[in-house]
């Protein structure tokens, strides 16, 4: 057993690095306002959403141990139904009329959890047959069914193709102007912390137990009693509906989508950040969105080659840094983040 | 036989020109220690993992307990009550001791679809997880990863999970496996303790310790069960000695 002053060392360094994460991001917009920079309100909102999706990945990643490099497939579904909702919406014109009419609309209300719930049926559908792989083949899987939605939504010519599709306005939420940037910043700071509280509780469930069981030997699973294919589907299914959710929100903030959204290279961006800031980890995510969409715009300052100087901090930190950056600010033994 | 938890009716399961099992029948009564033994490649993890669900006979039948599980999927079988350890140790390393015996006791209790409360606050946990720990005397490493238990805790661990659902049997493959002297006087005294509380099925090559422990054994010799009996009978049968045994009875019987 650990010793009880060990456990409290843990427990502080990894409260103290959060409770000053947690403060950074809440004053982030007044010190932005301070120092007259408000373009960084937005470039952290971006942080904040792709933080969203690679706390989701890293759910199925990290703990589950599937390897998808398919995750922004359901970030561009949860894009898209924004921003088709809303052409319609504001239009007047009606999504589908057959076999039933259904209407657009522009009511945060109504479009997000639509967005969530669209992306988890697509999760649903994609993670039955990718299942069914596992190991090299389910990374070519989810990588060949993302492609083929991102294909079949640069061949959507009604919604602008490969060129995309721009919102006329951001999406309407009673009490909260979603077009005023701080507002919006906050907003997305709030998803964030709710899906990672869920996640916590996820994690330490029973049902994250056999999540964390499948990950570590998937055979002693089946020999134990568990239903394997039924407990990844849904974490795979969870995971599809958190990556929604950062859809929703990135398509709100850029007021556009576009098939790039899930390219795999978009995938690819999203995995590297769990990997850069710590799989497995809770909160190595975050850090890992912050740190290479930062280390992206720093560098781009400088040069337009960034990815040259980008390519080898990611090898160093793989290297050296077994559990990311999280791993490094926590300790080796901090678990779970 | 009615008195048969386990029934194996000939069993045939052929790797393109080998028969791993060929025409295999086996009975296990209530309450028994089988021990099933042959030499290398006579296919006796093939015929366990046949039992287990890992792999499909080509055909034959096998009954668990008045049921027809030939084509049952594994977490099926274990949910009704056929447990199986495995002869390379197949244990959750990264988890703790308490947490992998936790769920080994979760998998037995209900779904696992609960997505909130903490699964180390369940009641239905708490009340086995100490009972399980004691069963396989893991209490005092309860808390560290299961990675860092030496090869002798770590066996007894692996039987510890298979146990916690309290199976009506138990399929153990070469529990003895790579176990130095002491951590095999632990295991057989753990066996000992098992085998009032549950059939066990067990596939072994430390002869030492199947004479000691088995009420009943089975010989396999190129998939087929050459002879079945107690330890006496084997260790009498003629066949059994010109087709493996050997030596090895009469060094055991000194």
């Amino acid at each position: 057993m650990r010793t009880a002053g060990s456990i409290s060392i843990q427990v502080n360094r990894r409260t103290i690095a959060l409770s000053i994460g947690t403060i950074m991001l809440l004053v982030l917009p007044v010190a932005a306002g301070l120092a007259d920079e408000p373009y960084l309100v937005s470039l952290f909102s971006r942080i904040l959403i792709y933080a969203l999706a690679a706390v989701s990945l890293d759910l199925m990643l990290g703990f589950g141990g599937m390897v998808s490099l398919g995750h922004a497939a359901f970030v561009g579904i949860g894009a898209y139904v924004i921003a088709i909702l809303s052409l319609h919406g504001f239009e007047g014109t009606p999504v589908i009329s057959w076999p039933m009419t259904i209407a657009g609309s522009e009511s945060a209300l109504l479009l997000w959890p639509a967005a969530v719930v669209l992306s988890a049926g697509a999760a649903a559908l994609i993670g039955a047959l990718s299942l069914r792989t596992s190991g090299m083949h389910f990374i070519m899987i989810t990588l060949a069914f993302a492609q083929m939605l991102y294909y079949f939504f640069v061949s959507l010519e009604v919604y602008g193709g490969d060129d995309g599709l721009s919102l006329f306005t951001r999406n309407t939420l009673p009490g909260v102007d979603l077009g005023d940037d701080h507002q919006f910043y906050y907003l997305c700071l709030a998803a964030l912390s709710a899906f990672l509280f869920l996640s916590w509780r996820l994690i330490h469930s029973r049902f994250g137990m056999v999540i964390r069981g499948c990950r570590e030997n998937e055979r002693r699973m089946k020999s134990l009693g568990f239903a394997a294919f039924r407990y990844r589907l849904v974490c795979f299914v969870i995971a599809g509906a958190g990556a929604g959710l950062a859809g929703a929100l990135i398509a709100n903030q850029t007021e556009y989508v576009s098939p790039g959204l899930m390219h795999w290279t978009r995938s690819g961006q999203i995995l590297v950040m769990v990997l850069l800031g710590g799989m497995g980890t809770l909160f190595g995510p975050v850090l890992g969105a912050a740190t290479l969409l930062l280390l992206e715009e720093l560098l781009s300052i400088y040069t337009e080659h960034w990815m040259v100087y980008l390519g080898p901090f990611l090898i160093l930190v793989v290297l050296f840094a077994k559990r990311g950056i999280y791993g490094v600010i926590a300790g080796k033994n901090g678990n779970h983040g | 036989m009615a008195e048969s938890l386990l029934s194996v009716r000939s069993l045939t399961k052929r790797f393109g020109a080998v028969r791993a099992s060929d025409d295999f029948s086996l009975e296990v009564a209530r309450g028994e220690l089988h021990a099933l033994i042959g030499p290398n490649g006579a296919g006796k993890t093939t015929a366990l993992n046949q039992l287990s669900g890992e792999l499909l006979p080509d055909s034959g039948q096998v009954y668990f307990d008045g049921r027809r599980i030939t084509r049952l999927a594994t977490h099926r079988r274990a949910r009704l009550g056929l447990a199986r350890s495995y002869q390379i140790t197949s244990i959750f390393e990264r988890l703790t001791v308490r947490e992998n015996l936790s769920l080994s006791i979760q998998a037995h209790n209900g779904h696992s679809f609960r997505f909130w409360r903490k699964a180390s606050h369940d009641p239905a946990i708490l009340q086995a997880i100490e009972p399980a720990l004691a069963r396989v005397g893991l209490e005092d490493r309860s808390d560290i990863p299961a990675a860092n238990l030496s090869h002798g805790e770590k066996r007894q661990l692996e039987v510890g999970m298979a146990l916690a659902g309290h199976p009506k049997m138990l399929l153990l493959d070469e529990p003895y496996a790579g176990m130095g002297p002491g951590g095999a006087v632990e295991l057989t005294k753990l066996i000992r303790r098992l085998k009032a509380d549950v059939t066990i099925l067990m596939v072994e090559h430390d002869m030492r310790a199947v004479f000691a422990l088995s009420d009943r054994i089975t010989v396999l010799v190129y998939g087929r069960a050459v002879a079945s009996g107690t330890p006496e009978e084997i260790r009498q049968n003629p066949l059994v000695r010109q087709a493996y045994l050997g030596d090895e009875v009469n060094g055991c019987s000194r």
